[in-house]
């Protein structure tokens, strides 16, 4: 009581932190208000039974990871393999470096509430305190202006981190346009302009990935790129030098950053992944020899 | 000469591509198309609709692959007119809302179809994934009040029969991108259990056919060639049959291009073996 | 608590639209956090616009190189916007910019893709190895069957043309070899999307909020 007593006399936090604590107030005062005097006409169930196998499937796959990051957490050490294109960053980011050029980095065209995009700031942090650390500019053009947002929040984080932000520009994060083709226009058009000698593609792409990365290509970048999406992974593998293969992407985070718990949660997910496959090639058999039920527990 | 060939100009290639396109376009071939299976899918089932029936229409593309997708979304629009099934449209893309105009337009003088009867165009609805959420809890009158002329919807008597997705016999979606096929198979496919078919680009095609396997997906056109099998199917050749031509020189090129290239790589390493 | 806040944001909402998503009883507090969400991305639009502005207005006020482009950007930006407001979005020279204007830009921006996939696979596709020669040979039987051409070129080679070149494609390489590959990729990446977002949920993962 004293400490919120504290906050309300403006002694603990500055005046712009303040102002956010204050917006995430009122943001659980306004839910609070809204679920109260939700209208709920229609009587429901409290449990979707049709839905109960997906449900199981969550809880198993969440057990696996928690287990795995319970054991991160005690100290137990965990083997990631290598992922090439992950351990070029570094090398990307030094040839920038000798070069003097920039790097560009592209987060997709995806808007926040992507899990692809969320990744991708994430390896933007590691790479901003890189370029941060070696003083080299990094150019972040967004599809999406609340990435935009976000982005210059995690690049900002990344050179106080680096002990460097003087070197932070706001300016160099920019929003460029929400239109597919237009944003690629943009994009080619800085690295045909400023030449940067080392481009990042992590995120969600589509029919642009080839564009982007042939245009790079032409302009002696090192490349590396990485996306869930697989009808853009053929283009990319063509045109980069190195490619994060689906959920190559996700496992970025952890791989760079090697918190035990995020790597904890990278052997759940393998765990759960082998229980999914046993249970494909159970399916196929039984299928095999006709009996069908199966596929009924499986059902949504 | 290896290399030289090897590091050939790209512009080279370039201009060939240019001329396999342009030469085919303005002198065609007239090669015949055939119908694969997930397009006939599609033609089959929107036949047995019985007439009077309604049809969700998503125009979810933008003007960059408007050659692509619009021939299946005039195709679609014409058989569902010529079987005198009403259609409600809705774009999830900004920029769809003016070509479904266009597409209702042209189409709806020919069948002599009329606007708020017959069908009922919303236009741009923002949102994505989680506006089609909402369509199918809430319901089509409280999110959409107006039409893409922000005309209420009361006073169209088409919309006065629309609920939520439970009436519609099929869901439609010429899908370029995000938001399309894929959050159309995942709300109203699998969550509301409406039959779900589309049209999307080429390069995503590959992409669909799990959900096409799995029966999530009803039919899929795929790219131009799927619409030049539709365009085929209801008897009203258009762009994408024209485009065919263009579109097999351009493969074939390319086939050339990597044998070539294949060869070359060949000679040099046998070059390197000697 | 500047940090720990958005945390708690984050968990609270992502717990309640997974809980609701298996609950019909609370489904309400779903559509509260999309009607939310909704409300955010329409103010979104006014951050891009603001970002546009704030950069290229600065880049033409200090006569950076290339600021001629800056210039046609901010011309387009609000002209298309007045327009838009004085005369209508459906008719008049809005629309006449999106058909003649726009519309052709766009579609030269994607047309680009036909030239730059011959060059990509002028530079790259090469049958180094024996699953690279299979990739090859698959690509090549796909390229050409999905044209009309292909089933010309097909129907005269003797033995082969006693098969139908639609059914080897659509049944076996796509709706087979094709569909267990991607069957494999969507797997593989929505486990790793469920642990990303558990990840999240669960505060371990804050790469996006700049970190620790």
């Amino acid at each position: 009581m004293n400490k919120i007593k504290h906050y309300f006399r403006g002694g603990i936090v500055k005046r712009k932190v303040k102002f956010k604590i204050s917006f995430y107030f009122i943001f659980f005062y306004f839910l609070l208000i809204q679920i109260v005097f939700a209208e709920t006409p229609e009587i429901k169930p409290w449990l979707n039974l049709d839905k109960l196998n997906n449900l199981l499937g969550v809880i198993i796959l969440t057990l696996c990871i928690t287990w795995f990051i319970y054991h991160a957490k005690r100290g137990k050490e965990l083997y990631v393999r290598r992922i090439a294109g992950l351990s070029a960053v570094d090398e990307a980011v030094g040839r920038a470096t000798e070069m003097g050029k920039p790097v560009l980095y592209i987060t997709g065209l995806a808007d926040i509430d992507d899990i692809q995009t969320l990744t991708s700031l994430s390896i933007l942090g590691y790479i901003a305190q890189k370029t941060a650390e070696y003083e080299t500019s990094l150019l972040v053009p967004c599809c999406r202006s609340i990435v935009m947002s976000t982005a210059q929040e995690v690049v900002k984080e990344s050179h106080l981190k680096a002990a460097r932000p003087d070197t932070y520009r706001r300016d160099n994060i920019y929003y460029l346009s929400d239109d597919q083709f237009g944003f690629v226009a943009g994009v080619d058009g800085i690295m045909l302009r400023e030449k940067p000698a080392a481009n990042f593609y992590f995120g969600k792409f589509y029919a642009e990935s080839l564009i982007l990365a042939e245009t790079g290509h032409s302009t002696g970048a090192i490349q590396i790129a990485g996306t869930a999406e697989s009808t853009q992974l053929p283009f990319f593998v063509a045109a980069c030098d190195y490619t994060l293969l689906g959920e190559e992407l996700y496992a970025a985070s952890a791989y760079l950053s090697k918190n035990p718990l995020e790597v904890g949660s990278l052997k759940g997910q393998d765990v759960g992944k082998f229980i999914f496959l046993l249970a494909i090639i159970l399916g196929c058999i039984l299928v095999t020899f006709k009996y069908d039920w199966i596929i009924n527990l499986f059902k949504t | 000469m290896l290399n030289k060939l090897k590091n050939i100009d790209r512009r080279i290639i370039f201009i060939f591509i240019f001329l396999a396109v342009l030469i085919p376009l303005l002198k065609p071939i007239n090669l015949p198309t055939q119908v694969s299976q997930p397009v006939q899918n599609i033609y089959d089932f929107v036949e047995k609709i019985p007439e009077g029936k309604i049809v969700l229409m998503s125009f979810d593309y933008g003007p960059s692959t408007k050659i692509e997708i619009n021939p299946m979304a005039l195709s679609l629009v014409r058989q569902c007119f010529r079987r005198n099934l009403r259609i409600v449209g809705i774009c999830l893309w900004p920029e769809g809302a003016n070509l479904s105009r266009e597409v209702f337009n042209l189409l709806s003088k020919e069948y002599h179809k009329e606007y708020g009867k017959d069908y009922v165009n919303l236009g741009f609805k923002a949102g994505g994934e989680p506006t089609l959420v909402s369509l199918g809890k809430v319901g089509f009158k409280e999110l959409c009040p107006q039409d893409i002329d922000n005309k209420p919807i009361k006073e169209l008597p088409l919309m006065q029969e629309i609920n939520k997705y439970d009436s519609f016999a099929l869901v439609l979606t010429f899908s370029a991108g995000v938001p399309g096929i894929k959050e159309y198979i995942r709300v109203t496919a699998s969550q509301y259990k409406i039959p779900v078919a589309g049209g999307c680009t080429a390069v995503s095609a590959s992409e669909m056919y799990p959900f096409l396997a799995s029966g999530q997906l009803l039919g899929l056109m795929g790219g131009l060639k799927g619409a030049s099998e539709y365009e085929k199917l209801v008897g009203a050749p258009g762009d994408a049959i024209k485009g065919m031509d263009a579109q097999s020189v351009a493969h074939l090129l390319i086939v050339l291009l990597i044998i070539f290239t294949n060869l070359i790589y060949f000679l040099e390493k046998a070059k390197k073996k000697t | 608590m500047k940090r720990q806040l958005p945390l708690y944001i984050t968990f609270i909402t992502g717990l309640a639209m997974l809980i609701q998503f298996y609950m019909p009883k609370i489904e309400f507090v779903g559509d509260i956090f999309q009607k939310w969400f909704a409300i955010i991305v329409v103010f979104a639009y006014i951050l891009g616009a603001g970002s546009l502005i704030l950069v290229n207005g600065q880049k033409i006020l200090k006569a950076s190189p290339g600021w001629g482009y800056n210039l046609v950007l901010i011309i387009g930006l609000f002209g298309m916007f007045f327009i838009g407001i004085f005369f209508g979005i459906s008719k008049g020279p809005f629309n006449f910019l999106f058909n003649y204007v726009f519309t052709p830009l766009s579609a030269t921006m994607f047309s680009l893709l036909a030239f730059f996939i011959a060059s990509a696979a002028f530079r790259a596709f090469k049958a180094k190895t024996p699953e690279a020669t299979l990739l090859l040979l698959t690509a090549f039987i796909v390229m050409i069957g999905r044209v009309p051409i292909g089933e010309v070129i097909w129907n005269h080679i003797p033995f082969l043309s006693q098969w139908s070149l639609n059914d080897l494609i659509e049944r076996w390489i796509m709706g087979a070899f094709n569909t267990a590959g991607q069957r494999a990729i969507l797997l593989g990446a929505s486990i790793g999307l469920i642990s990303v977002s558990l990840k999240i949920l669960l505060g371990i993962e804050r790469g996006y909020l700049g970190g620790e």
